[in-house]
This record gives C-alpha cells, sequence and structure tokens, in this order.
C-alpha cells in the first residue's frame, strides 16, 4: 500500500501517489499557494502613511498588520507596520492600485 | 503466487470436464461477468451490445449472480457510476458499444488515469452518420489513446476468457488499469458457438477477489481524494505514471496468459501467427476478421503461395516487438483493418502503429493497407485471397502502396477496390 501513496510531498514521478490521489487530509496548508504569480508587490515603508487601504482590499488577506515602529527617512515615526505574506500573495496588484500615495510597486518576479 | 508450482490443468485435476455450452458472444460476456463474480454492473444498453446488459439483468434478478445492478440513463453515467463502484473496492463491469462509448469518452479518460480496475466489454459497432448498426472497429479506434488495455476477441470462447483474463490483468496491484474486451458487434455478439464455461470456484482462484485494502480506496475511516486538480506542476508526473503503467502491463498481461493456459489449457499470446514459419507476405488482422484472413491463407497454401497471417490480440499496449520479429522476414505486409482514420497519411489506424513499429526499428519493406467490410459490409474469403494477390504484386514490385486500397466499395468501374 504504502507504494501508492507516495512521499509526503512528492520530488518527482516516481514518487507521486497514484493517480495523483491526496492521502493525507488537509495537506493544503502545507503547499505552496503563491506559485503562479508573476508580479510581487513591494511596500515602501518610507512613502507608506498608514491609511490602511492595501489591508482592507487585500482579497487573500495576504497583508499583514504588524505591531513594529517605524521610523521614516524624515523622522516621522508609526507604531505599526504593513507588511506582504508572499506564501499567500498572488500578485494581483490589487494593493498597488488602491494605493493613495502610490508607495506599492510591482516588481516582475524573476524565474 | 500457489498457482506458479501448478502444472496440470484444473480440469484433469478435478477429474470433471467444463461445461460446454451453445452461446452468442453477449452471452459469453455476461457470464464471464457472472462468474468472476462482480460486484457491481452499470450498464445502459445499446445495439448491438444489448444482449449483454439483458443477460446480466436477468442472472442478476434470477440470483445467479449476487451484483448491485445500477440502472443508469446513459452510458456517461454508466461509466461514471462503474468508476465510482471501482474506486470503493468493488470488482465492477460494465458494456457498450458504438455512440454510447462516445458519450463514454471524457470518462474514459478518468477511468484510465485514476488507474480503477474496470472491465468493459465492448461490441464493436460502426459510428454515425449515416446511422449504423453494424459492425466496424470506428468506435473501438476511437479509444485507442484513453490509456486503457485493449483485447481483440477472434470468437466466442475468446470474449469468454479474455473477460476472465481482463479481471485478472485490471486488479493486478502491478497494473491497476481499465481493461477493454471487444467483441464484434452482430459477427460474435449475437452469434451462436460452442462455450466452454469455467466453474466460478476456478475463476476466482485464478482471478481472485482481493482484499479491499490491497489497492487506495474510498474508505471514511481512512480519508483520501480521489480525482483531485492537477495543476500544471504535477499533471505531467501523473500522466508519466499511466504511461509507465502501460508499459510495465505487457509483463501481467503475459503472466495472465501464461496462468490461464496452465489452469484451463487454452493458449493466448499478445498476437497469434497462422502459418508464419514460412510466409513470405504476411496479413496483420485482428478480431473476428482474423477467422476469415485463416481461410484465405489455407486457400492460398493450397494453391502454393506462402501466405500468413497475424492476429492481434492485445491491441494497446501494442505489442510491437513481437509483430516485428514475426514480420522481419516477410517480403510485404498487408494490413486489413475495420476502420478509417479520416485524412491520416494513410488512412487505416492499424496500418499506422504497424508501420511506425517496423519505421523506428530501421525496417522498410513494401506495405499495403486494406479497409474492409465497413459498418458492416459482407467480405468474403475470395475478396481477401485477392487483397493477397495484391501484396504478393508489392512484394514483386518491391513498392509500397502509398494510398489505402477502400476493399469492397461500390464503384463506376466495377474495380474491387479504390
Amino acid at each position: 500500500m504504502e507504494r501508492y501513496l507516495g512521499r509526503k510531498y512528492p520530488q518527482g514521478y516516481e514518487d507521486i501517489p497514484l493517480a495523483a490521489i491526496v492521502p493525507w487530509p488537509g495537506n493544503t496548508a502545507e503547499l505552496p499557494k503563491h506559485e503562479w504569480r508573476t508580479f510581487r508587490p513591494v511596500i515602501n515603508q518610507d512613502k507608506c502613511v498608514r491609511c490602511r487601504l492595501c489591508w482592507t482590499y487585500c482579497p487573500d488577506g495576504a497583508i499583514v498588520e504588524l505591531d513594529k515602529e517605524y521610523v521614516t527617512s524624515t523622522g516621522r515615526k508609526y507604531k505599526i507596520t504593513f507588511e506582504v505574506n508572499y506564501d499567500y500573495c498572488k500578485g494581483c496588484g490589487i494593493c498597488a492600485n488602491e494605493c493613495p500615495v502610490k508607495a506599492i510597486e510591482m516588481v516582475p518576479e524573476e524565474r | 503466487m500457489a498457482s506458479a508450482v501448478e502444472t496440470k490443468p484444473v480440469e484433469k485435476e478435478l477429474g470433471k470436464p467444463h461445461e460446454r455450452i451453445a452461446a452468442t458472444g453477449g452471452e459469453a460476456a455476461a457470464y464471464a461477468a457472472r462468474d468472476a463474480d462482480i460486484d457491481v454492473a452499470a450498464i445502459y444498453p445499446i445495439t448491438p451490445q444489448t444482449p449483454i446488459a439483458e443477460k446480466i439483468a436477468e442472472l442478476v434478478a434470477n440470483g445467479e449472480l449476487d451484483a448491485e445492478l445500477i440502472h443508469v440513463e446513459s452510458e456517461h453515467s454508466a461509466m461514471s457510476a462503474t468508476i465510482a463502484a471501482a474506486a470503493t473496492g468493488a470488482r465492477v463491469f460494465t458494456a457498450t458499444a458504438s455512440q454510447g462509448l462516445e458519450l463514454m469518452h471524457e470518462m474514459l479518460y478518468i477511468a484510465s488515469s485514476l488507474r480503477q480496475p474496470v472491465v468493459m466489454a465492448l461490441a464493436t459497432r460502426a459510428l454515425s452518420a449515416p446511422i449504423n448498426i453494424w459492425n466496424d472497429y470506428a468506435d473501438a479506434m476511437s479509444m485507442r489513446d484513453t490509456g486503457w488495455i485493449m483485447i481483440f476477441s477472434e470468437n466466442v470462447q475468446e470474449v469468454y476468457d479474455n473477460m476472465i483474463q481482463a479481471y485478472y490483468i485490471a486488479e493486478h496491484p502491478d497494473v491497476l488499469l481499465p481493461v477493454v474486451v471487444t467483441l464484434d458487434g452482430f459477427i460474435l455478439s449475437h452469434t451462436m458457438e460452442a462455450l466452454e464455461l469455467i466453474p466460478r470456484d476456478e475463476v476466482l482462484a485464478y482471478a481472485p477477489k482481493r482484499p479491499r485494502s490491497y489497492r487506495p480506496v474510498l474508505d471514511p475511516d481512512k480519508p483520501i481524494s480521489i480525482g483531485v486538480l492537477g495543476g500544471p506542476n504535477w499533471y505531467y508526473e501523473a500522466k508519466i505514471q499511466h504511461v509507465l503503467a502501460l508499459r510495465e502491463s505487457p509483463r501481467i498481461i503475459e503472466e495472465a496468459a501464461r496462468l490461464f493456459e496452465k489452469r484451463f489449457g487454452r493458449s493466448y499470446g499478445f498476437i497469434e501467427k497462422y502459418m508464419m514459419d514460412d510466409a513470405e507476405v504476411a496479413m496483420v488482422a485482428m478480431g473476428a476478421t482474423a477467422s476469415l484472413v485463416k481461410a484465405a491463407v489455407k486457400r492460398l497454401r493450397k494453391e502454393g503461395v506462402k501466405a500468413g497471417m497475424i492476429k492481434i490480440r492485445v491491441y494497446r499496449p501494442f505489442p510491437a516487438e513481437e509483430i516485428v520479429k514475426a514480420l522481419e522476414n516477410v517480403k510485404a505486409v498487408g494490413v486489413l483493418n475495420r476502420a478509417i482514420a479520416y485524412g491520416a497519411p494513410v488512412e487505416e489506424p492499424l496500418f499506422q502503429d504497424v508501420v511506425t513499429a517496423l519505421a523506428v526499428r530501421g525496417i522498410m519493406k513494401p506495405m499495403v493497407s486494406f479497409v474492409h467490410g465497413m459498418g458492416g459490409r459482407d467480405i468474403f474469403v475470395r475478396e481477401i485471397v485477392d487483397m493477397y494477390k495484391k501484396l504478393l504484386d508489392a512484394a514483386r514490385e518491391g513498392k509500397s502502396v502509398t494510398r489505402t486500397l477502400f476493399w469492397g466499395v461500390k464503384n463506376l468501374e466495377g474495380k474491387p477496390y479504390i
């Protein structure tokens, strides 16, 4: 039976489960969910005014709000920081489109 | 396996001869399903497969067969129900023909790529239009790329024997692929011949029902997902696994035939060679036509022509090595089939397989492609003798005929072919 079930996460055609069945329930949590991204959003923390619009609009909840202090080059101090969780970001670009101060840049993925 | 040490057929050991009855090919397929003790059958009746569906229903109704018979509303559902039943670990059976097979088509790929050991009887029949219920191989040839193991039967006994072997092959842990056994529509499905039945206990000793847990099946206690999405990152690998399973399957097909011969005395191979030892010209044929070609070969031998024939029994996976070995020393090869590959370089599907098998091994010789018997058109021994004469001409000239010869088609010039 073991030979039909493959390795936990397969590396090649030799060890994928028979007929690509999934014998490990709930395994989606362990798998990459961002493989088709072609552009990744990069937040310019200096420009960012912490308006939270990207956090609001992100359809995947991939923008995370962190309790991390940040001081800009002009000396302005913020208590929070917004970052992108690249495990979940699909690269849709909605955040960059909505950002009122153009602090988010879409950078091509290099593979 | 315990059977590997047995040398005598079971018949002699038990001291009782097997029952011999008169049966049609359709009944033979149903009897084989009965003797293999299937658990689930989902069949939608379609001419000329109807006798199989009728017989299965009868066997279930009168208690001879303890199986779940699912009354489905179409062939698409028949195959879907069969795949689903197989996915729970049941031994399954279905049957179809022609347009029904085409309606099943998308499920055929699913059966094979989900690696479900489905066994199907296919009463071969022409495809529309015009509507035609008679025999040719248009339907069988349409499923040759679906990844099924395909076995062609020449007579009623072979239908039965091939079906029994199909269960051995399909459910073998090293194969796990669906198998289709063909019987020529009407020519075999409705024609009565002598049939030697094998008792159920002997069939089950040959192709035993395995414990449910020997392969991944649907089980509420051990949940698995069957039929998942395979994105660009893993689809390719799953398909390669399927290809490799088909490449490995000849070993098991051969083993099934060898054990079958040991137990029941009838021998089967990937191909059957008929008078090929000293043959100068050979015809490749399949299905019920092979019997007719044998008669033609006999007639030609009386005339002093060294003719031979190869019958292809296992069509997928294609037994290329065996065929090349058998054809190596002949002067010309003819290929005879009841199907058309529209628009192909040479419009006959089997021809393409035979030529490819020879060509990739660097063997070139005069070849002629014959199409005959489309839509149930009668074919006679003298016509096949004429084909052999055409083949002898090709051998003498040392040149292939570059176009398919459509034999027996009516034309205003009164020629035997166009």
